[in-house]
């Protein structure tokens, strides 16, 4: 399941026993203006295993996506650790560990759906009937096989967040990293792309560290639950959700009464968590 | 997105194409249309209320000085397009290779910018006689340094600005997949900037032009455009004036025409966004 140019057994490649995510004391500061820095986050330990799925919830400003970029390497920490799969963020990066899709799309408007789900794979010099091989099992596998030569503007929201999906699975990383992928969709098509990730995921059998501020998402989605507090981002708590593993995972789990008392524990995790700081941000919804 | 950038589907309806056929038929004819009533309008003024013809020669007039001219004509525009060519490739390249190193090095970005500012407020066409001092006054060397530089600051300005368009999440993407400079480049970079650089040339041509003829005004060889139209107005050949500001307006449409193709080639790819 390691992406193919990771698959070469050098030394620091990575191991089926390692976490897929290990943060160790990690703490980020940001300068801010006129000698005011900003601490984001403080002393985060973390430890994502393989294969599990968990999800980052907490208030506007608690550091949530500062994590998620630390572990991506799209950021440095001031202070601590982060291993990707038994290596530092930046190796995991340069060996393409891991995939990631963003809040926005941020699909390339000029390319194809398919040339766009393409585009890691032609970056790290696949051929080109491996790459179409590849993009067309994507494109099934998120149901857009119909609009592979579309180009991205004549896609509804939810079909983009789709095809930013399919890319960042190309190259079938052991680790999906998303920072609220679905923030930006209706409801309706928010639920149905919650259904088609928890599917995939059983497909994959991916690790994923999901941002997100919707607690039913998180809870629906998670086998674990991270609550982070803010001002200094760090973790509050972690709710174990026990919902069963990814695939067993269905619409019917909505109105299940362990998915609400998994609800209720984040609920209140949030606000107990934060010393009396009321959790703005998050959505309960 | 316009409809029709959208691929084609694959039995479009008869009915639907025809009227769109119609429609952009239409829009082609309307100017048509309306250029033929206004010139005909202008004729019948000046027949009409005979307006002298120093004031405003008839077009039948006109016409008639561009037909006898025509080589004339033909050859001034010649000159007078190669010069503007010339000046426009020359100052668009050095153009475009400075945005790139502005957008590349912060120091080099400092430098420019007030060397383009100022640039921009002078009076460039007006330096052709210093120029035709320099490098004599029997070439067309001084015209073309003259289009360089009137044609290098939009060029300029807009590459850089396209160069810097480039999205924080389309950036966030390149390094995540530890994409090298070169290939982060060619996947985003040039792709956001090309239609920039494209509106800057197609600003750059009618400027080239305009440029290239105005700098005649003011001395040099007695070649081009410009130079004829001087001489005939000077010799109160006010018709044979403006058949040669026909013939310069033709040479304007052509180069307007010629790269306005070139942004449709060269944009066909990257046109969304």
């Amino acid at each position: 399941m390691t992406a193919p140019t990771a698959a070469g057994a050098a030394p620091g490649a990575p191991t089926a026993t390692a976490a897929a995510v290990q943060v160790t004391g990690v703490g980020r500061v940001f300068p801010g203006e006129g000698g005011r820095s900003v601490t984001a986050l403080e002393h985060v330990d973390l430890t994502v295993g393989a294969g599990e799925f968990v999800s980052l919830i907490g208030p506007s400003g608690c550091g949530k996506s500062t994590l998620l970029r630390l572990v991506a390497d799209l950021d440095e920490p001031t202070s601590g650790s982060i291993a990707v799969f038994g290596r530092p963020a930046r190796e995991a990066r340069l060996g393409h560990d891991y995939g990631i899709a963003f809040q926005q799309a941020g699909l390339l408007p000029w390319r194809t759906v398919r040339a766009n789900i393409e585009l890691p794979l032609s970056l790290h010099g696949v051929g080109r009937g491996a790459r179409r091989e590849r993009a067309d099992e994507m494109l099934a596998l998120v149901g857009l096989t119909d609009f592979a030569d579309h180009f991205p503007d004549q896609l509804s929201g939810g079909m983009q967040q789709r095809v930013a999906i399919a890319r960042a699975l190309a190259e079938r990383p052991s680790l999906l990293l998303m920072d609220e992928p679905f923030g930006a969709l209706d409801e309706m098509t928010r639920e149905r792309l919650q259904s088609e990730l928890v599917r995939i995921c059983a497909e994959t059998q991916a690790a994923v560290v999901f941002v997100t501020h919707s607690i039913p998402e998180a809870v629906f989605l998670s086998d674990r639950v991270v609550v982070m507090s803010a001002r200094p981002g760090r973790i509050a708590g972690i709710v174990d959700v026990g919902l069963g593993r990814s695939g067993s995972r269905d619409d019917a789990l909505r109105e299940d009464e362990a998915y609400f008392a998994a609800v209720t524990a984040v609920r209140e995790a949030l606000h107990g968590g934060a010393d009396g700081v009321p959790s703005r941000g998050v959505e309960t919804r | 997105m316009s409809a029709a950038a959208a691929p084609a589907p694959a039995a479009a309806p008869a009915p639907g194409r025809a009227r769109r056929t119609a429609a952009a038929w239409g829009h082609r004819a309307a100017p048509v249309v309306l250029l033929v009533l206004l010139v005909a309008a202008w004729q019948a003024v000046v027949a009409l209320a005979e307006v002298p013809p120093f004031l405003l020669p008839s077009p039948s007039a006109v016409a008639a000085e561009f037909a006898e001219f025509l080589p004339t004509i033909a050859s001034a525009a010649l000159i007078t397009g190669t010069n503007a060519l010339v000046g426009l490739v020359v100052g668009a390249v050095v153009a475009i290779a400075a945005a790139v190193l502005a957008s590349a090095v912060r120091a080099v970005d400092l430098l420019l910018d007030p060397v383009v500012a100022g640039l921009a407020v002078v009076p460039i066409v007006a330096l052709a006689p210093v120029l035709y001092t320099m490098y004599g006054a029997s070439v067309e060397t001084g015209r073309q340094i003259v289009v360089a530089v009137a044609v290098g600051v939009p060029v300029f300005v807009t590459t850089l600005r396209g160069l810097r368009q480039v999205r924080p999440v389309h950036r966030d993407l390149m390094r995540a997949y530890a994409a090298t400079p070169r290939q982060a480049v060619r996947a985003v970079t040039i792709p956001t900037a090309l239609p920039f650089v494209f509106t800057g040339l197609r600003l750059a041509s009618s400027l080239a032009v305009i440029s290239a003829i105005v700098a005649e005004y003011f001395g040099g060889p007695r070649s081009g455009i410009g130079s004829f139209i001087t001489t005939a107005a000077a010799g109160s050949n006010y018709a044979r004036a403006w058949a040669y500001v026909l013939g310069g307006v033709l040479v304007g449409l052509l180069f307007y025409g010629a790269t306005s193709a070139v942004e449709r080639w060269g944009t066909r790819g990257v046109r969304r966004g």
